[in-house]
């Protein structure tokens, strides 16, 4: 009886935020109290008032939306040549031995060790952001769709040529379904690299941006909007986790295990 | 060539080596149209080598294959085979699997078939849902809605528990009564080669070492003793001979054959 009780409260929607809700409050309670200096920690309802005046004088959504482009533009490129690569290596074996010693190679090299490569070639401007996060998706897409494919059932595969389906169907009917959750895992990793990869870009060099909002507040110790821009990372971050999990129990509805995410 | 009628399938002199491995050596085998043959042995034997050439997903080393008199090259198109594991598409739902590479309106027919098979209910579920009974009759279900001419089974119900298996053989015979395919299963299960073949032949180290008819009328019955007989003689036959034994178990067989 305890035991059903206990996972049926666990299962509740408020479960999870009880832990950073209680944080929050005693956050608040503290700062109240004035045991924590605002130059080390503003109150969260003077982040709350930062957040309010970035956003009704417009600058939060300029901010938001040059950081919106940039990592969806870099998410776009580089997930969908990953994707591709990882396709053609796993359907195609000669394809595979030409090029993955080669991308395993550059997959080696931190891709934010190229940041002052990237500036030297950019400059600071919008190609530097993209071709960073774009670097920085590619890899796990790549990996994880190879991954995927080369597990495909080959008794599947062989079932669908005797009953009859072409390159096409196969394709379409077998291999990608069954590298499906593969995929999508790559697809959730590489969300978690795109925003890293804007943070630190950002970060750097920039003169648009939440990082650099939180670069240019650090300036004037507004702690305040600094830990807001965070805040706005983590909520990001949380969004794409939302997509990718969304994606998951929509596609992958055959899937027993995904049956009771 | 619509539904009803079976394909003939001849080997001649037909081999198969892997590297430097034989698994079959100079087959010859007629399957008559509407024929219902199995093929038995020990595993490693090349049984299910034998039924993968017969499919077109292997090409004999030597020796040739005629379908319908036309040698075989590719795939068999008149065929389909039902596998030991039944291979259904997790990510398409029952329906989805039966009708699997089908154009048109084939709905319609994958409803008739599943009827066939008992699962008309489940035709809207997932196939990770079903008993290892239910997914090998959709397996069925599946490569009998195109109507082929030659079904190859190769050990579709080896890994069915023997109640459900019993079910299978009846239903699998039923569906071959009314729809005259030719039929060749492989099995190393006597008991169940005896209980749907017209003809068992055995395949010992890549050779038919032996080819016995079954003139037991259908539907057979296991208790029967002449069925009983046979088995056991089969049985018998596969277990007890060395090489050197085999020329006078043959006469023996034979022997047992005009008995029958």
């Amino acid at each position: 009886m305890k035991l059903s009780r206990w996972t049926g409260w666990a299962g509740g929607k408020a479960v999870p935020w009880a832990l950073p809700i209680g944080l929050l409050a005693a956050w608040q309670a503290a700062a109240a109290a004035g045991w924590l200096s605002s130059r080390v920690l503003p109150a969260p309802t003077d982040v709350i008032v930062a957040a309010w005046n970035l956003a009704s004088n417009g600058e939060l959504w300029k901010h938001l939306s040059v950081s919106f482009w940039r990592a969806l533009t870099g998410f776009a490129i580089g997930g969908s040549i990953g994707f591709l690569l990882g396709l053609l290596n796993g359907v195609f074996r000669p394809a595979e031995r030409l090029l993955d010693t080669s991308i395993q190679m550059i997959r080696n090299i931190p891709h934010l060790a190229l940041i002052p490569l990237v500036i030297l070639w950019f400059g600071i401007g919008e190609e530097a952001k993209v071709f960073l996060v774009a670097l920085g998706v590619l890899f796990p897409m790549y990996v994880n769709t190879l991954h995927g494919i080369r597990n495909v059932d080959a008794g599947l595969l062989e079932m669908g040529r005797v009953y009859g389906l072409g390159p096409w169907q196969l394709f379409w009917r077998i291999w990608l379904p069954g590298a499906l959750p593969s995929i999508l895992v790559g697809l959730r990793y590489a969300l978690g690299i795109m925003w890293l990869t804007l943070i630190v870009a950002e970060t750097i060099a920039a003169d648009r941006g939440i990082g650099y909002l939180a670069m240019n507040a650090r300036e004037f110790m507004q702690t305040d909007v600094v830990v807001f821009s965070i805040l706005l990372y983590a909520l990001f971050g949380k969004l794409a986790d939302s997509i990718a999990r969304f994606l998951e129990r929509r596609w992958l509805r055959w899937n027993v295990n995904y049956q009771h995410i | 060539m619509g539904p009803g009628r079976g394909a003939e399938l001849i080997l001649e002199q037909v081999g198969k080596q892997f590297g430097d491995k034989h698994a079959l050596r100079r087959v010859n085998l007629v399957v008559k149209r509407g024929e219902f043959v199995a093929i038995i042995g020990r595993s490693g034997c090349g049984k299910s080598t034998l039924l993968r050439l017969a499919a077109g997903l292997e090409e004999p080393t030597s020796g040739r294959i005629l379908v319908d008199g036309e040698e075989l090259r590719g795939l068999n198109e008149k065929a389909r085979v039902m596998f030991q594991d039944a291979r259904l598409l997790p990510w398409r739902r029952v329906m989805d699997n039966v009708g699997l590479g089908l154009k048109g309106e084939w709905e319609p027919k994958a409803l008739e078939v599943l009827e066939q098979v008992g699962l008309a209910d489940r035709a809207d579920d997932w196939p990770t849902v079903l008993s290892g009974g239910q997914r090998q009759r959709v397996a069925l279900a599946r490569a009998l809605i195109s109507h082929p001419q030659l079904l190859l089974l190769d050990e579709p119900l080896g890994a069915l528990d023997a109640l459900t298996r019993i079910d299978m053989q009846r239903l699998i015979e039923r569906l071959w009564l009314e729809q005259k395919f030719t039929a060749l299963l492989v099995t190393h299960d006597v008991d169940e080669a005896v209980m749907l073949a017209d003809r068992v032949i055995l395949i010992e180290d890549g050779v038919c070492t032996l080819d016995v008819p079954v003139r037991l009328p259908r539907p057979r019955q296991r208790g029967d003793a002449a069925f009983a007989d046979l088995v056991d003689t089969i049985l018998r036959r596969i277990l007890g001979t060395k090489p050197e034994e085999r020329a006078i178990a043959s006469v023996s067989i034979g022997e047992k054959r005009r008995a029958l």
